[in-house]
This record gives C-alpha cells, structure tokens and sequence, in this order.
C-alpha cells in the first residue's frame, strides 16, 4: 500500500486513486502571438528531467478530482510534500531543503553517469 | 432566476420508468434474504440526484434556506435530514452530491436557481446517470473491505462519512448514514457490474437482495 496526501482531500489516499500529470508550474507565455519561436518551443515541448527534487502536477482522479502539485526525488522516489494549485513548493532543489542522504546519492550517481 | 434551460426530467409518468438494475435481476436474479444472510443489499431506485457547484458559502446559505439542510464543513462529510430522506455530500471543495426522494429534483433545483439568481453556480441533474444501493447486516464491512481500497474500519470510517474511490476497479461513491447501513452510488453503466460484483463477493455471506 503506498499512500498519497490529497491536499484537498486533507487526509492520505490509495495510489491507485491517482494519476501524474507531468512538471508542475509551467507557465503559458502571455502574449503567445509576440513570443519567439524558441520560447513557445520550450513551453510546449521542453520538460526537466531532473536526478533529484522534481515538482510535479498530480490529479486525484477517483476522488476529488482536483489538481494539486507534488514535490518528488526521482532518486529515492520520495514524496516530499503535496501542496494546493496556486501555491509555491516549501521544499526546492537547492541543498537546503534537500534530505541530506539524498545529496550524497545524486553526486555518487552524477560521477559514475 | 438566472437563464439557465431547465427541464422537468419525469413530466410524463405514462413512460414506464425502469432502476438500472432491472436488467440485473432478469439476467442475474435476486438471491432471497434468509435467517443465515449476514449482509443484504436493496437499492434505492429512482432517487432525486442533484450535483451543486460553487462556493461553499453561496451555496451553503442557499440550501438552508431551500432544503433546511446546511452543506457538511470537511471534506468526506455527509448530513442528512433527521428522517434520512434528504442528504448532502462533500465530493470536492467546490461540489456537493444531493439526494432526495425520487420526483423531488426538479422543484428543488427550480428554489435553489430562484434563490441563487446571478450567483456564480452549477446545479446538474445526474437523478438518471446512478443509483444508489444499501448494504445492511454484520458482514457489510467485510463485503466493502474485499471491495474498495479505501479504509472502512469505524476509527477511520465513522457515521457521516462519505468518499469517493475504486470500488472492485470501477469507481464509486461509499458513505455511512448509519451505525448499521452503507450506502453506495454506483453509475448507471457499472450498475450491473458492481451489482454482480456484490453478489459474487456476498456469497460467503448468504448475500440476499431485498426487493
Ligand atoms: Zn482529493
């Protein structure tokens, strides 16, 4: 059993109730007629693909379902926190708020790869 | 009264009207309840099913007022009349199922556009689209525990409670008016499935079907 906390919800879930939706806070470019090319390229097209601390936009589908974003490690697949849609992650890839563990694993990784 | 098209979905009770299970117990029958049934199930057809979007307090205001009836304050809560004719339940922060007796939907959702008028709001009759089936007796719990993934034991799942999760990989809504009754809305089309379902997984229990 693996569990998900829906912040809307407020209590943790059955995984199965859920479904990633992909990175979280992508942001359409305003004026998309006045954008570059480039830039309209990577809003549509380009994703992170991080070793670490990834924010992630998650859908409690049978349930509420309500979008709400998820601050995941993609090495150790932790879930760090789930926070609602309009809120910024309390946890970043910046050392800080990095489990301490986790640090160490991703440099070991990044050498050998 | 705002512009929204309304229609009275059962203006003419010349057209026989059938529950959704009605194909159920032709095809898969309707086993009796006896003196060894430790869980029995009965549907509760033909109920007036109404879904309210919007904020809380809009419509929180609007349904005392209509339906004498406040929206429940958490997430997962479910009120009901003192009779337990009418309830409301919490589906998402901004959406509420309402159940009352079958013929009552459209006057209610007429009061409730009345007293709403340019609020900003969503009121959709789903009265055709589920069904609602009790599950009474000891081994309930039991049945719903070989059933749904979510936690149904009394400390997690106490009276007034009510979710919506995967029930036997369909989905459903599970709620618990009473001590001693569950309750389950089902879609129309994973009625019979679910129906099926119940009786397979009722058999240990001498599941019988009150009709
Ligand atoms: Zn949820």
């Amino acid at each position: 059993m693996f569990y998900i906390y829906c912040p809307y919800c407020g209590e943790h879930r059955e995984e199965e109730e859920f479904h990633p939706k992909g990175q979280a806070h992508i942001e359409r470019p305003k004026d998309p007629e006045a954008c570059s090319d480039e830039a309209w390229g990577d809003y549509l097209f380009f994703r992170d693909n991080p070793r670490g601390v990834h924010h992630e936009l998650w859908v409690h589908a049978v349930g509420c379902r309500k979008f709400f974003n998820v601050t995941r490690h993609t090495v150790t697949y932790e879930i760090l926190e789930t926070y609602k849609m309009g809120e910024q992650p309390s946890i970043t890839a910046d050392a800080q708020g990095q489990p301490r563990e986790a640090v160490a694993a991703s440099r070991q990784e990044g050498v050998r790869a | 009264m705002s512009n929204a098209a309304t229609f009275d979905t059962r203006t003419d009770s010349a057209i026989p009207v059938e529950s959704p299970l009605a194909y159920s117990y032709r095809r898969s029958g309707a086993p009796a309840a006896g003196p060894e049934s430790r869980v029995t199930l009965r549907e509760r057809a033909l109920l007036g099913q109404l879904v309210l979007r919007g904020g809380a307090i809009v419509l929180d205001e609007a349904v005392r007022e209509v339906l004498g009836l406040g929206l429940p304050g958490e997430p997962q809560g479910l009120v009901q009349d003192e009779r337990g004719e009418r309830s409301i339940q919490w589906l998402s922060p901004d959406e509420w199922l309402v159940i009352v007796p079958g013929g009552e939907e459209f006057e209610l959702e007429t009061r409730l556009r009345e007293r709403l008028g340019d609020a900003h709001y969503a009121i959709s009759d789903v009265s055709g689209g589920q069904t609602l089936l009790e599950l009474e007796g000891e081994a309930a719990r039991e049945l719903l525990m070989k059933t749904v993934i979510y936690d149904v034991h009394p400390s997690h799942f106490p009276v007034g409670r009510g979710v919506t999760t995967v029930f036997a990989k369909a989905t459903a809504i599970v709620r618990r008016p009473s001590e001693e009754r569950w309750e389950l809305v089902v879609r129309r089309s994973f009625a019979d499935y679910c129906y099926r379902w119940l009786l397979d997984a009722g058999e240990e229990y001498a599941i019988g079907v009150v009709r």
